[in-house]
């Protein structure tokens, strides 16, 4: 049997609640400091004990680390979803699985690995019995570990790491380990070909998540001011805001220079940091799609009152109860038109969590400059997974605070100034702050019936001078907003647009376009809105634009269209929303149900007149991919155990 | 009763901190004219004036509604935030984080607080934020014409809403159990309680409720109904009489002292409010005692005005937050911006 190096997926199914998580790290932490591209995801239900839940852990000697369907290694040790683990073994894979689940083995096409999980805690006398259930995990990464090859002293690297160097449940968990290992030794035949084998790829890398970056981002940008409100997958934003401030902004008198307040809803808490925000603060929220809904009316009032402010919205399925633990890339029409009333938000699109730390900071530039709220879109497989990363990078900018006039500014101008006055023809007007001491400091806030000296009018004419400044603050925004990246192919016919947490998914499905299907196309990831002049210069290019994102209705193709109607007929939107994390397989699916070989064969003559067309598809793959993608669109079951 | 000593010399038109009555004032009112919300921004303007407080270091906050209209007719020279309707509160919590040395003033209504803002109402009672919290009552929606609010009486009866069938919300009681620290009621059409209660109020370091009977005169000033001037004037039930002694009166302590059934509360600011019991032995630091009297003056059809409770004891927001001495809102990227090494540590950590 061939070797199957670096290159594979193991899928741990198991209780929720019952522990798994620090055995799931541990394994994806070993590979990681064995220098492998390697990724973890946690496919969880929306519950706290006892409904199955499932860990994926990709590692890919290329680097291509986005979630898959396959399912090369499986362990089960949750009888309920047993049969149904057996059943996704990728053929040719592996399946270990507890043996004191006795359930009938169905499958001869995969290596059969049962586990005497119990037995083995029992015989470990240094496990209290009432630590047997936390730690019986650990017998699984040690079975595997001996089975793939997995480096012990890495291991004991990501326990020393997660119980924060104690010494006593660094020593139990890794005993565990160590007896799993053994017990596969003494008495297991490997039947796979899966092995891991170290490699130099992870070198000054970092591992995070990116809610924990997003907050590190925001703390070093200066956070001043942080209103919350629980709520899945965004909590742990928030929680990691109050673990690194005392940290990082600790003084030597003990006194805070920030304040984080739970706020009683979302409402409160979008109120509290636009109260911050509109007293001089750095102040943020953040929040999921349900939170979003109830900030909506402070969020107008805010674009309105020109009120800066950061309001971060860690994406997830749906209203209510149901699928509160999916990923999703929904909000993004509803964020980009939030508030009653004309409105255009300036929204921020990180793409991993190296973004998530820059757009932490960046975000209360943008908003202090262009005074208004400024969304960033994470996503719950972005915000609450484990992504490796380059290390964060320290601002390369001084905090830009924006147009403020203190005292010594108004004695300059001899107290005379107007909020809303458009001086430098860039539709943003200069603000003071309570606090001033200068009697001519103050102004009154409210919403949209004001004048440039912030006096209250309903007259039309002022109403509608403002409304053109709004607008036209929009345009600065373009100046300050991260641009899109691009990722370019030699020869490209066609172009990919998406943003946010897919593009790793993207890249993977790039190079399987150009490698098995001869579709040579060029991928934009977007950043922001308002959209850069980058954006219209590669939607000019092509006259195929596939626009990929995780939702229903390809909410980044209707802005698209909205803001570029001349390139919308070329737009063909490739959305789909099921919970789960991007895969190469649905955006390449996706991609090639869609493509006309004819027209993308005709650029490439025009672009490149004297070489071939290399564009080629073959009509009967093209229609088994259309198929894939009805069957999703009509709510069927996609099969997502195939092999390509 | 005026606090302000006269200084030899002075110009009587100004007070302590310099400036007219004039600096107080604000834009013309665009109520109603004889609406009790007026006659309490114009008490708002003269406790200012009188305790010689600089309109800079005031903010002022309101929700929706006509009473939440009133920030614009007083205090010119203040900040100001006209917020959603219900929503006061929150912006409130969050503004004073600014600057935690400014002192602020919120009007609202009691639709503004009862209904569509009981949530905000009562969270920021129990987070003790630095603000003399108004609501302007009139039983009543003005702006929307006459609709009835969360406070009107059962039985009320309105023009085009026919009779009120539900229970009212009680203002002062809510503050109470939700834990306020200075809890008041008083009635627009006694003015100069107005005025004494809002200066304590302003001297307390901490949420302070005022809850002003403030008959609306243009859909409901019945005279049988609770929230009307002929009603409040013929069923008002004083609690005590009460007077605000400025700090550096203490002086004139001494005289009013010798009364009897008198009892002081010393303010965070070294303050005094001295409150003559027309009820004997009524101790306005006791919860108990305060929901007592409410309940003893709904059965008997009074409308209780007076300090209800004060706890000096509790420490504000902004206090319990531990934040450093200079404003937040003057700090700059030096005290807000970790140094490079500290994300050195923090990529380290990073496994």
């Amino acid at each position: 049997m061939n070797k199957i190096i670096n290159e594979f997926s193991i899928t741990v199914g198991t209780v929720n609640g019952s522990g798994s998580s620090t055995a799931n790290n541990t394994i994806l932490r070993a590979i990681f400091k064995m220098g492998i591209p390697v990724s973890g995801k946690n496919l969880f239900p929306s519950n706290i004990q006892g409904l199955p839940t499932w860990y994926t852990i990709r590692a890919n000697k290329d680097g291509f680390i986005a979630h898959n369907e396959q399912r090369d290694i499986v362990i089960a040790m949750n009888p309920n979803s047993f049969a149904r683990d057996l059943a996704s073994v990728t053929p040719g894979g592996a399946f270990f699985y507890a043996d004191d689940i006795k359930q009938p083995i169905t499958r001869t096409d995969v290596a059969i690995y049962p586990m005497p999980v119990k037995t083995i805690v029992r015989n470990d006398a240094n496990v209290p019995s009432d630590f047997r259930d936390h730690v019986a995990n650990m017998v699984y990464v040690g079975v595997l570990a001996q089975m793939i090859d997995m480096d012990m002293d890495k291991i004991y690297a990501a326990l020393d790491f997660h119980f924060k160097k104690k010494q006593k449940p660094i020593d139990m968990n890794f005993n565990v380990v160590k007896a799993g290992a053994e017990w596969a030794k003494a008495n297991l035949v490997k039947k796979d070909a899966f092995y891991l084998e170290h490699m130099n790829k992870t070198d000054g890398l970092i591992m995070a998540d990116g809610n924990m970056a997003g907050a590190l981002g925001a703390i070093f940008g200066g956070v001043q001011f942080v209103g919350w409100y629980p709520i899945t997958p965004a909590t742990s934003l928030a929680e990691s805001l109050n673990d690194y401030l005392p940290q990082l902004r600790k003084r030597d008198d003990g006194k805070h220079t920030y304040a984080v307040v739970q706020a009683e809803d979302e409402l409160a808490a979008l109120g509290m940091s636009i109260g911050a925000g509109w007293s001089g603060l750095r102040s943020m929220t953040s929040t999921s799609g349900p939170g979003l809904s109830l900030m909506t009316e402070f969020a107008g009032l805010a674009y309105y009152a020109e009120v800066p402010v950061v309001i971060w919205d860690v994406q997830r399925i749906g209203p209510s109860t149901g699928l509160p633990t999916r990923t999703s890339q929904g909000d993004l029409t509803f964020t980009y038109f939030i508030g009653h009333g004309d409105s255009q938000s300036v929204v921020l699109l990180p793409g991993d969590v190296y973004e998530c730390f820059e757009f932490g900071w960046k975000s209360f530039d943008i908003a202090e400059r262009i005074q208004t709220p400024v969304f960033v879109l994470s996503d719950l497989d972005m915000g609450m997974n484990q992504w490796i990363s380059k290390p964060f990078a320290y601002p390369d900018t001084p905090m830009d605070r924006g147009k403020v006039l203190l005292e010594k500014d108004l004695e300059e101008l001899k107290g005379i100034w107007g909020r809303y006055l458009d001086k430098d023809s860039d539709g943003i007007g200069y603000r003071t702050f309570p606090g001033n001491k200068h009697p001519m400091s103050s102004y009154f806030t409210r919403g949209t019936g004001h004048d440039e000296y912030a006096k209250y009018t309903e007259e039309a004419d002022v109403y509608l001078k403002n409304m053109d400044r709004l607008k036209k603050k929009n345009e600065t925004a373009k100046k300050y907003v991260p641009a899109p990246v691009l990722h370019p192919v030699k020869g490209a016919t066609v172009g990919i647009i998406a943003f946010g947490s897919t593009e790793a998914a993207i890249l993977e499905a790039q190079a399987q376009l150009i490698k098995n299907h001869g579709v040579k196309a060029d991928f934009l990831r977007i950043r922001a809105i308002p959209f850069t002049k980058e954006v219209d210069a590669f939607l000019k290019k092509y006259d195929q634009v596939f626009i990929v994102e995780m939702n229903r209705d390809g909410q980044m193709a209707q802005i698209l269209m909205t803001e570029y109607p001349q390139y919308a007929p070329n737009f063909k939107t490739v959305a789909y929303g099921d919970g789960m994390p991007a895969s190469a397989k649905w955006v390449r699916e996706g991609i090639l149900a869609k493509y006309e070989a004819k027209k993308a064969a005709s650029v490439s003559k025009k672009a490149a007149p004297a070489k071939k067309a290399v564009a080629k598809k073959t009509p009967a793959k093209k229609s088994s991919a259309k198929k894939v993608i009805k069957k999703a669109a009509t709510g069927k079951t996609v099969k997502k155990t195939s092999r390509k | 009763m005026t606090e302000a000593l006269p200084v030899a010399g002075a110009n009587p038109n100004v007070n302590l901190a310099g400036l007219s009555k004039n600096d107080y004032r604000g834009a013309p009112s665009t109520l109603c004219q004889g609406c009790g919300h007026n006659s309490i921004s114009n008490q708002i303007v003269t406790a200012l004036y009188e305790m010689n407080i600089v309109p800079e270091d005031v903010v002022k906050f309101s929700g929706i509604g006509c009473s939440s209209k009133s920030p614009t007719y007083f205090l010119n020279r203040s900040f100001g935030f006209n917020s959603l309707h219900g929503r006061m509160p929150s912006i409130a919590t969050g503004a004073l984080f600014g600057d935690q040395h400014l002192k602020g003033i919120g009007v609202s209504g009691d639709g503004d607080s009862a209904s569509i803002g009981m949530g905000q109402f009562k969270h920021i009672m129990r987070r003790n934020v630095n603000l003399v919290y108004i609501v302007e009552n009139n039983g009543v929606y003005g702006l929307t014409k006459g609709q009835f609010s969360a406070t009107a009486d059962k039985g009320l009866k309105l023009k085009k809403q026919g009779e009120n069938i539900y229970m009212p919300v009680d203002i002062c009681m809510e503050a109470l159990v939700s834990n306020a620290t200075f809890v008041a009621r008083s009635f627009a059409g006694n003015p100069k309680q107005v005025k004494e209660l809002l200066k304590a109020a302003l001297s307390h370091d901490g949420i302070a409720v005022l809850d002003i009977i403030s008959p609306c005169v243009t859909f409901n000033n019945q005279v049988n109904a609770y929230h009307s001037y002929t009603w409040g004037k013929d069923h008002e039930e004083p609690l005590q009489e009460i007077s605000y002694i400025a700090p550096r009166n203490e002086i004139m302590l001494e005289n009013e002292m010798a009364e009897g059934e008198v009892r002081e509360v010393t303010l965070h600011d070294g303050s005094t409010v001295i409150l003559k019991n027309l009820e004997k032995g009524y101790d306005v630091t006791s919860r108990f005692e305060a929901l007592r009297v409410m309940e003893e003056a709904q059965q008997n059809n009074w409308m209780l005005t007076g300090l209800l409770y004060v706890d000096t004891s509790k420490p504000n927001l902004t206090t319990t937050h531990n934040l450093v001495d200079s404003p937040l809102n003057r700090l700059t990227e030096a005290d807000l911006r970790p140094a490079p090494d500290a994300l050195d540590r923090v990529n380290a950590l990073m496994f």
